[in-house]
């Protein structure tokens, strides 16, 4: 199949590793990856920090960008949450008709990477090999937005020699919420307490989300108190096999 | 009666959430007592709601049958009142919380009342209806137990169902020890009640005048019902001569055949049990039997303005059941406290900004505080879709800085960082030489691929977190390098 890649900003420019990783990994199972370069930012962060006036001209920029397209998978829940479930808000916001209807023919094309593998192309065995004790973190808007259910759980579940760990009180925001983070901070960080103490618990050397931003967020917690613990992208566990670990 | 600091439905200015939420997470006593409760509660919830196979039509049906009534509210509300007259009770229309308050104090003084009983009523502390009798020289005891505990304390409650979950057995103890004159008192529940109990009682035989909220209103019949779980609320609205119901216009429901749905989703998703212990249900004034005078005040007080917001208006399906404080994960650390309103937690995060209107600092900050995690969405048992009205909310109030907070707002730093970074996103280009920027510009901060400390207001993460560098090669750059030709 014929994919276009929505990297996301924040990974383009923070995490590209994790868009190295969808691309290997989704061309490994034999899928034409494209990458438009026209691409920026979905608008997320300025939608959802009340800043809808500027984020429209990013939701139409999206729109065009990506229409062309039969598939369009991100490594990211939350910015597939933002096209799939807040696009439809953003155009009535707008009073733009015309872009409703583009985004609700667009807004089926879009996936998660985790939902894509497991519902649409009914993949769970991705050949991985990964020799790590890891713990899976949900993240809320993949599990509650998206509803990508157990499907990023199942891919985990078919890797080779992974010791997947249950994380517990899993479902619980771990605190980033975006701008939240820095705007509350301080309830921020007293929910990230929380979410650490399940982690480190797990005695996981990895923890993996399908979301880099949760991650950054979970990762520079536990950088901060030098806890050991990594944190690393669902694709970048699935992309990596045998021959990476013994080339 | 101790003053108490200004919420968001009161004069003068309330605090943020941010200023509230700071000190509240730095009580331990606070966040031991409420992660202790809503654990439990939540728990119980997710249990009592499982035994239905069919909850998820359940909640379809709650809604639907809201927003039908909201549709066609004017009628219902008419409606409400012909049928409330006709079986001898009396209908007030106030528009805002002045009007409430007045008409209740009149109903009061009419009577020669020197005191009323008071009972399951979060309206009359939006309209700070306490207050106002006071001044009128009446004293109102509040008869639920946790509101007769946080008025004793001179608080204000914390929950919209359990007002004082931020306190505990010890704490209660401790209260009614110097309050309520009782000696050798233990902190076994029972006890504790029997003391509340003890001095009720003698209130509830020598009040001329009772004031309710109310649950539901049954346009068809003029049925008024409260859910409760004390008793207290049978008592308050049987015993005195005189009942006075304020209610919310949003409370009315069609039919007798609603309670079907409503009676479900309430209990089960509010106290997790599957059915409360007491649902007292009143239509009018029967001779010879309860109160001989039946008033019902219809409250707008910002209501309307709610409902003309298309997406705004699911706000007013809620019907008060607090299974979104309890599963909410920035509620269950800072507390009801922390958002200066009646109504606190996801509800009150989306409610109190519409009805105190947008432009007051303190209330404006309520849609910022949440994660937008979507628990509350979750477990909402009439669909309201509250990330999406908190995300509405946002584009009001920084909207409203835009536009009418005069020139000095355009220099606000958020406003001008989001602007330049929109700008940013408008062109790849653009967007590139940001990353290179962004690349070049951490330098003096980044240490082995880590920032330890940033400036300004994004030290709030550095304070707490450290943040991954930019790396030396973006995604795009990689993809031009490697997979483009050329």
């Amino acid at each position: 199949m014929r994919v276009a890649l929505f990297i996301t900003c924040f990974n383009d420019t923070l995490f590209p590793e994790t868009g190295r990783a969808t691309v290997r990994l989704l061309e490994r199972l034999g899928h034409e990856v494209e990458f438009p370069l026209e691409q920026t930012c979905c608008g997320q962060m300025h939608f959802n920090t009340g800043y809808q006036r500027e984020a429209i001209p990013l939701v139409r920029r999206f729109v065009e960008v990506f229409r062309p397209y039969e598939a369009i998978v991100a490594p990211s829940g939350s910015c597939v949450g933002m096209v799939r479930e807040l696009y439809p808000m953003a155009a009535e916001l707008a009073g733009d008709t015309v872009l409703a209807e583009e985004i609700e023919a667009l807004a089926p094309k879009v996936f998660e990477l985790s939902e894509f593998l497991v519902n649409k192309l009914g993949v769970e065995d991705v050949g991985a090999y990964y020799p790590h004790r890891v713990t899976y973190h949900p993240t809320c808007h993949s599990l509650r937005m998206l509803k990508v259910g157990d499907a990023p759980l199942k891919l985990l579940r078919s890797v080779r020699g992974i010791d997947l760990v249950e994380l517990s009180e899993a479902r619980e925001c771990c605190g980033f919420g975006g701008t939240f983070a820095v705007k509350n901070a301080d309830t921020s960080m007293a929910m990230l307490g929380d979410k650490i103490r399940h982690v480190l618990d797990t005695r996981a050397e990895v923890c993996t989300a399908g979301d880099n931003s949760c991650l950054m967020h979970i990762g520079g917690g536990l950088h901060r108190q030098r806890a050991g613990i990594e944190t690393i992208h669902l694709a970048e566990i699935l992309a990596t096999t045998e021959e990476d670990a013994n080339p | 009666m101790k003053a108490k600091a200004p919420d968001a439905f009161s004069r003068g200015t309330s605090p943020t959430f941010e200023q509230s939420a700071k000190t509240a997470l730095a009580d331990t006593q606070l966040r031991r007592n409420l992660g202790k409760a809503t654990q439990t509660i939540r728990e119980k919830r997710k249990i009592a709601v499982e035994e239905i196979p069919d909850w998820e039509q359940l909640r379809e049906a709650g809604r639907a049958l809201k927003e039908r009534t909201l549709r066609h509210l004017d009628e219902y509300l008419l409606q409400l009142e012909e049928s409330v007259i006709q079986a001898g009770g009396q209908v007030h229309w106030a528009r805002d919380a002045g009007e409430a308050n007045r008409i209740i104090a009149e109903i009061a003084k009419s009577h020669g009342a020197e005191e009323v009983v008071k009972v399951k009523s979060i309206a009359t502390d939006e309209t700070k209806l306490n207050e106002h009798l006071e001044r009128e020289g009446i004293h109102a005891f509040e008869t639920d137990l946790a509101e007769l505990i946080i008025q004793l304390a001179g608080e204000t409650s914390s929950h919209i169902l359990v007002p004082a979950i931020h306190k505990n057995r010890a704490e209660i103890r401790e209260l009614f020890l110097k309050e309520l004159g009782v000696e050798d008192l233990s902190d076994e529940p029972r006890a504790l009640t029997e003391a509340a109990r003890l001095y009720l009682r003698k209130k509830f035989l020598s009040a001329k005048v009772g004031i309710s909220g109310a649950n539901f209103a049954v346009a068809e019949t003029g049925t008024v019902c409260v859910v409760e779980s004390e008793g207290n609320g049978r008592m308050c609205t049987t015993l005195p001569p005189v009942l006075v119901t304020l209610m919310g216009i949003e409370k009315v429901i069609p039919s007798w055949r609603d309670f079907e749905v409503f009676m479900q989703l309430l209990p089960r998703s509010s106290t997790a049990e599957r059915m409360n212990p007491y649902t007292s249900f009143w239509t009018g004034v029967s001779e010879g039997d309860g109160p001989q005078e039946f008033h019902l005040v219809l409250l707008d007080n910002g209501r309307t303005d709610v409902l003309a917001d298309e997406i705004g208006r699911q706000t007013l399906n809620c019907i008060r059941c607090s299974a979104c404080l309890n599963v909410c994960p920035v509620y269950e650390r800072v507390g009801g406290h922390a958002y200066n309103s009646v109504y606190p937690g996801p509800i009150g995060a989306i409610l109190t900004p519409q009805l105190a209107g947008i432009g007051n600092p303190g209330s404006d900050s309520l849609p910022y505080a949440s994660s937008l995690c979507g628990a509350c969405y979750e477990v909402c048992p009439v669909k309201i879709n509250i990330p999406q009205v908190l995300i509405q909310l946002r584009g009001k109030v920084v909207r409203h800085k835009q536009d009418r907070g005069g020139r000095l707002s355009k220099l606000d730093p958020e406003n001008v960082a989001m602007r330049m970074v929109a700008n940013v996103f408008s062109d790849p280009a653009r967007f590139e030489q940001a990353q290179k920027a962004a690349r070049i510009g951490q330098w003096p901060l980044a240490r082995n691929g880590s920032i330890h400390r940033l400036p300004g207001k994004l030290a709030g993460w550095t304070e707490t977190r450290d943040l991954k560098a930019v790396p030396d090669q973006s995604f795009r750059k990689w993809w031009k390098q490697n997979r483009r030709p050329g």
